[in-house]
Order: structure tokens, then C-alpha cells, then sequence
């Protein structure tokens, strides 16, 4: 194409263009062929080599669910008024100290009975999106795309496809626990559910 | 160029100091020679023109993107414990640090809108034709690097919008079938959006993606200067493969001109005034955030994404949920590959917009929907508005002559959140349908129905009041209708009451005492 309309006129140049292995031996020629492609296998071996490692430690965070999993205290269970609905936090296991503040956790810890509970993540269950709770019209609603939630978790409006994530509950010689340690989402349950009112089941497994 | 000995001038005259030296560097760079090549390169005449302005300016917003997050990157933490505040204190405590944020945010939106324009023109143009269908698809991938860096350049900026972004991000990700769960983990860094996460997006605004997109770039500009830049597109002039470059170094050598200065005037010119832009937007505007803290203890926010994505947020909110992830999933990868297939699919042919009016109208249908879709997400009807409840009054006048029980109703409506995706007197949210004549549309009945049982976007309130607060409120609500429209009524009813001689209900005269809250 029209690169080069006005190409200075060049003398001879120094570089690899201009000499070849004319009347060279070709046994020579083969041999050299030989160590170049040689080589260049050597180089392919110590990259696949190499390949292994990286590619193992850029998938270090791929892990089983339960391994980033444990059960954390919510504080003591009576500080959660039966029939009410509450804010709690807690620090998510896997913290560092670089994490500032965003290893602070919150979820919804609703007590249906003396020893019955619920806790909800806070994300939303369409988008993750923080929802809010309404404890005057027992609801739940999402500021993001309009979900919202009825106060036992399940969908009531809006895109999301199922009520909101809860997380396993245990309570241990007076205190709330819950099995926590990774952001809720629909990963365990990819597939679509039918939407319907009721759904609010299903645990934080994803 | 090539080592030569120094040449005497003509004359026995001696070359000045600084001749000497470039002649020092120049035997040892050799540039000159490709320098003046792609300097001096024919191009057809008709190129010198504004629409071709586009590409270049493209590549120096990027240039200035290097330039301000270098300096940037002097001063930005990149811990999750420290970003925020360190943005904070490049805004507040360090001189003119906020207009070099600002510079990096407005040259951000710059280079995403001048890349869109850029696409669209050398689409229009025909420009993806034979033989330049691979810079075409080195383009799309610079699209989606420069919109790669526009996200991950809002993750950097670590504050609320940002964290919850990333949590929106991860919930598509999760969506993706048998892998959504291994994936989230590999985009988070971890279980949780934490410091694992701010450093990869670290990682792939400052070192991955910028590489890729210089080496792209270069490529793409290469190309542009081995295959000639496109000629202007007349209609009937149609490309065929084998005569196509035959054609075109005719055009470029008998009807052409040298690139510089002939076409790059125009180039220089529109940069500069994009930089300006830049600069002028920074001056104005300031820097975009950060917003609050990146503590996702903190509940009382309501995200959202930056302008380029804002469109997606809203088609999430319109979807209905059985589209969502095919939407999300195969939507974007089958977008990508249209992209892809185009220069192969229409290689040939005409380049004219006057005589391909699919493309016309397929460049215009994407640009109103982005328009729309962004006009719609800047405002989000759909979202509640949640403070509406206890931030917004309903108005004196709705009020004025209205009954204890209507008044009762009233309380009941705003103590209930309705009002956060009911909006009446236009002050509230947009969720629902506005209230302020709700009565002329349903009857008593089937206001106490809907409340009770909800329905579409409605959730049921039924549990969630009692029988008395219902008849409250949908007393309130039988009063909402305008002065000289009287609220609706079931006539059925109205004759099963007056057969049995009860009080006729409804149906009072426009305007009348009976219509006490009646909308001036």
C-alpha cells in the first residue's frame, strides 16, 4: 500500500538482510536449523513449566465455599427482641489488616420465637445491592432496582427471582451464630427459579 | 537511514551544533526514515476532513489518561483500608489534587464518548471493509479495553458506589452456570469484596489493561498507516477484493495528498480542543466522589453505576426476571461477536451510508436506546425513594377540609412507606403509579383489594396492617381525585345499597364538601 511515497534513497544497509548461507555446507545449515528449533523447544518446555505455577496461584481464590466459611458469633441471642427485626454485624473470617473497613458485615437477624430464628444477608437477591428493612410495613426494599421483601424473607415485588439469601443459624450456650464468610450470591443456584411469592428459603451456601 | 560519513556541505560551511547532534542520534535511531514515511504518506484528499478527527483525539485522551494516573498514582493507596483516604486527601490536602482527579474522571468519560463516536463513524464510513477488517476487530477490542478501564477505574475510585458496584458485578458473575461460584471468587480475589479485591482491579487498571490497550493501539495505528487511511465513501464506488487496492493507491496518489500537513492539521486541532475540554469540565466540575465510605456495615445508600453504565443498570431494572441472565450472559458475548463478524459479513460493497440504511438505522436505534436508557437510569423511576416516607409531606391542600379518618388515613399511608413508590403532588417515589388522582381510576373496592393483596409490583399489605388502618388509608386514597372529576364508583353497588335504603356512597358532585381533599 502507499506507505512509503517518498522513501529516502538508501545506501547499502548494515543488518541480517543482505547475507545468506549461499554456498554454505547445508549438513551446517541443518545443524544450526537443528539448535534453533531445539532451542526453541526448551524455551516451550521451561514456559509450560513455569505455566503450572502461575496459573495455579492466579487461581488460588477459587475455592470450595466451605473453606471460606466458618460460624461467627452475632453476640449473645437475647439481645434479639422476639418478634422484631434487627440489623447485626459481624467481621467476615478471612480479614486482613489492609481490608479497612469493608470486612464489616451486616445482616438481618429476625427472631421468630424463643429459640427460632432467620438471618438474612443483606445483599439483595438480584444484584447484591444492600436492602433495607421497614420495621413499620414489615418490608424489605432494595434502593437499587426496586426488590422487595416481605419480613420472612420471601420476594413480595420487583426483579428479584427468590426471597432474600439466609444464612445457617446455631445458637451455642447463649449466643447467635451464623455459618458466614462469603457474599451471597446466586452462583449455588444458577439456574432460574420460578418466581412466586414464598421463596424465602435457601441458605448463603453461594 | 544508515550510518554515512559527515557530509561537507557545498561551500566548505560547517553544520551548526544542533545539526550535529541530530545527525549524532539519528545514525545510531535511524527514525528519520519511517518518521517521514508515515509523516509524509499520500492519503486521499477527502480525508482531510472533521469526521476523521475522531481517532486520533481517541489516542491522545488515552495518552493524557497515562499522564494524570501516573500522577495519580504518586499519591493513591491502593489498600482497601487506605483508598478512600487517600482519595480524600488528594481532593482536600494536596495542592491541585483535585484537578488532576478531575482531569483523569473527565478525560475518562472523554476517551469512552470520542471512542463511541469513533466506532460509529469508521462504521458508518464503511471503513471495516477489505482490507481493513482486522483493524476493525483490533477496535472492538480497544472498546471493550477502554470500557474495561472505565470500570475498574470506578472500582479504584473505592467509596460506595464503587463497593456496591463490584457487588453487583459479582452477581452477574455468580449467574454464569456450573462456574458462577469459581468465578466470583476469581473477580473478588477472595470470598468477600475486600483488600484481595481493590488490589487485582489495582492490577488491571494500572498494569494489565493499559499494556493491552497500548499494544492494541499501536497496532491499530499501524495499520492505519500500512493500509492507508479509508477513503471518503461515494455511493456506487463499491469494494471488491481484487481491485479494491489498486483503486485506493490511484485515488491516494493521483487525487491525494501528503498526511502532514495536508490532513493532521485538522487532527491536532480537534485534540486540543478535547484536551481543553478536559481540562475546562475539570475546572468546572471538579472531581467525580468519592462518595462515602466503602463500609458495606453503612446500609443507608443507594448506589450507582458511572454514566457508560448506567444503561445496563437500567435494563437490569426494566428485564423481566426470566430474561435477566440470558441477558446478562449471552447478550454481551453475542454483541462481541456481531462486532467481530461484521467486517467478514459485509467485506465488500458499498461503504456509503446513503445506500446502507440498515447500518444507518442500526447506529441510530443504539444511540437512542443508550439515550434513553442512561436519560432513565440518571433518574431510576423504579427505584424507591427511601426516605420519601419520612422526608416528604403530602401537601397542605390535600388535607385542608379532610375527615379524622381520612386524616388517620393520610399517617397511615406515609408511617407505611407507600409513599416510597407512590409519589403525590409529584414529591416521591416514582415505583408505583403516581396517587394524585387514584380514585378516579378505582373504586373503594378495589383500592381495599390491591392494599390487601398487592399484585404486579405491589407487595401485599394485607399482613402487614391492621383492618382499621386499612379503611384509613383507603379512605385517604378515595379522596385523591381531581376537583372537577368525581372519584369512581361501582355502580352495582350503588343500586344493591339504595335497594336496601342504605346511604348512597360515592358519586358526590365535582367540587362538592363531600369531596373534601378534591386536587385543585
Amino acid at each position: 500500500m502507499n506507505n512509503s511515497p517518498n522513501k529516502p534513497d538508501t545506501g547499502p544497509e548494515i543488518g541480517p538482510a543482505s547475507t545468506m548461507a549461499g554456498n554454505e555446507d547445508p549438513r551446517l545449515v541443518s545443524r544450526r536449523w537443528f539448535l534453533f528449533k531445539a532451542s526453541i523447544a526448551l524455551n516451550g518446555i521451561v514456559g509450560v513449566v513455569l505455566a503450572v505455577p502461575i496459573v495455579r496461584y492466579l487461581l488460588s481464590p477459587w475455592r470450595k465455599d466451605a473453606s471460606y466459611k466458618s460460624w461467627i458469633s452475632l453476640g449473645s441471642a437475647d439481645s434479639f427482641p422476639t418478634g422484631e427485626t434487627r440489623l447485626a454485624f459481624y467481621k467476615n473470617p478471612s480479614a486482613h489488616p489492609w481490608d479497612g473497613q469493608t470486612d464489616n458485615v451486616a445482616c438481618y437477624v429476625r427472631r421468630m420465637a424463643t429459640d427460632q430464628f432467620r438471618v438474612f444477608a443483606i445483599n439483595c437477591a438480584h444484584l447484591g445491592c444492600p436492602v433495607r428493612w421497614f420495621p413499620q410495613s414489615q418490608l424489605f426494599m432494595c434502593p437499587c432496582h426496586g426488590g422487595v421483601y416481605y419480613a420472612d424473607g420471601s420476594r413480595a415485588s420487583g426483579p428479584p427471582e427468590r426471597g432474600l439469601f439466609t444464612y445457617d443459624w446455631q445458637v451455642v450456650s447463649g449466643e447467635l451464630r451464623i455459618d458466614a464468610g462469603q457474599m451471597p450470591t446466586l452462583s449455588n443456584t444458577a439456574k432460574l427459579v420460578k418466581v412466586s411469592l414464598g421463596q424465602g428459603d435457601g441458605s448463603c451456601q453461594g | 537511514m544508515n550510518p554515512t560519513p559527515r557530509r561537507q556541505r557545498p561551500g566548505g560551511e560547517r553544520p551548526g551544533a544542533v545539526k550535529c547532534i541530530y545527525d549524532w542520534f539519528e545514525r545510531r535511531l535511524q527514525l528519520e526514515g519511517p518518521v517521514k514515511d508515515a509523516a509524509l504518506h499520500q492519503v486521499p484528499r477527502d480525508t482531510a476532513s472533521w469526521w476523521y478527527v475522531f481517532g486520533s483525539a481517541a489516542f491522545t485522551l488515552f495518552l493524557l489518561q497515562i499522564v494524570t494516573g501516573i500522577l495519580l498514582a504518586l499519591v493513591y493507596v491502593p489498600s482497601a483500608g487506605q483508598a478512600w483516604n487517600s482519595l480524600n486527601v488528594l481532593n482536600h490536602q494536596i495542592e491541585l489534587g483535585w484537578f488532576l482527579r478531575a482531569l483523569h474522571g473527565w478525560g475518562s468519560n472523554f476517551m469512552v464518548a470520542i471512542v463511541l463516536i469513533h466506532m460509529a463513524q469508521v462504521f458508518l464510513f464503511g471503513s471495516y471493509k477489505f482490507p481493513r477488517e482486522l483493524t476493525w476487530i483490533l477496535g472492538v477490542f480497544l472498546l471493550l479495553m477502554t470500557l474495561g478501564m472505565a470500570f475498574t477505574g470506578q472500582v479504584l475510585r473505592f467509596d460506595q458506589d464503587s463497593y456496591w458496584g463490584l457487588g453487583i458485578g459479582a452477581s452477574i458473575v455468580s449467574r454464569v452456570p456450573f462456574i458462577g461460584g469459581g468465578l466470583v471468587h476469581l473477580l473478588l480475589g477472595g470470598p468477600i469484596i475486600a483488600g484481595d479485591t481493590l488490589s487485582r482491579f489495582f492490577a488491571l487498571h494500572v498494569f494489565i489493561i493499559p499494556g493491552a490497550l497500548l499494544l492494541f493501539a499501536a497496532l491499530h495505528i499501524w495499520m492505519v498507516l500500512k493500509l492507508g487511511i479509508n477513503e471518503w465513501p461515494m455511493p456506487g464506488r463499491l469494494v471488491h477484493r481484487a481491485t479494491y487496492i489498486a483503486e485506493y493507491n490511484k485515488l491516494a496518489h493521483e487525487d491525494g495528498i501528503p498526511f502532514i500537513p495536508g490532513a493532521f492539521w485538522k487532527d491536532l486541532v480537534f485534540s486540543g480542543a478535547m484536551l481543553a475540554a478536559v481540562a475546562v469540565c475539570a475546572f468546572v466540575f471538579g472531581p467525580f466522589g468519592p462518595s462515602g465510605q466503602p463500609d458495606p456495615s453503612i446500609i443507608q445508600t443507594v448506589p450507582k453505576p458511572d454514566f457508560f453504565f448506567l444503561w445496563i443498570y437500567t435494563a437490569l431494572a426494566y428485564l423481566p426476571p426470566e430474561m435477566e441472565t440470558p441477558f446478562m450472559l449471552i447478550a454481551p458475548l453475542l454483541a462481541i461477536a456481531l462486532l467481530l463478524v461484521i467486517p467478514f459479513w459485509a467485506g465488500e460493497g458499498e461503504k456509503s451510508w446513503h445506500r446502507r440504511p440498515v447500518a444507518v438505522l442500526a447506529v441510530s436505534t443504539i444511540a437512542i436506546c443508550f439515550g434513553v436508557l442512561t436519560q432513565l437510569g440518571t433518574t431510576t423511576p423504579w427505584s424507591p425513594h427511601m426516605n420519601a416516607w419520612s422526608s416528604d409531606t403530602i401537601p397542605v391542600h390535600y388535607l385542608k377540609t379532610a375527615t379524622p379518618l381520612v386524616r388517620q388515613g393520610a399517617v397511615v399511608f406515609q408511617a407505611k412507606q407507600c409513599r416510597n413508590c407512590h409519589s403525590i403532588g409529584g414529591v416521591g417515589g416514582q415505583r408505583g403509579p403516581a396517587l394524585d388522582d387514584v380514585a378516579t381510576r378505582m373504586t373503594i373496592d378495589q383500592l381495599r383489594f390491591k392494599v390487601v393483596t398487592g399484585g404486579g409490583n405491589m407487595p401485599a399489605y394485607g399482613k402487614n396492617l391492621s383492618a382499621a388502618e386499612v379503611t384509613a388509608v383507603v379512605s385517604f386514597l378515595e379522596t385523591l381525585h381531581p376537583a372537577n372529576e368525581p372519584p369512581a364508583y361501582d355502580a352495582a353497588r350503588r343500586a344493591v345499597e339504595n335497594a336496601h335504603g342504605l346511604p348512597a356512597p360515592a358519586a358526590p358532585p365535582a367540587g362538592s364538601p363531600a369531596s373534601p381533599a378534591a386536587n385543585p
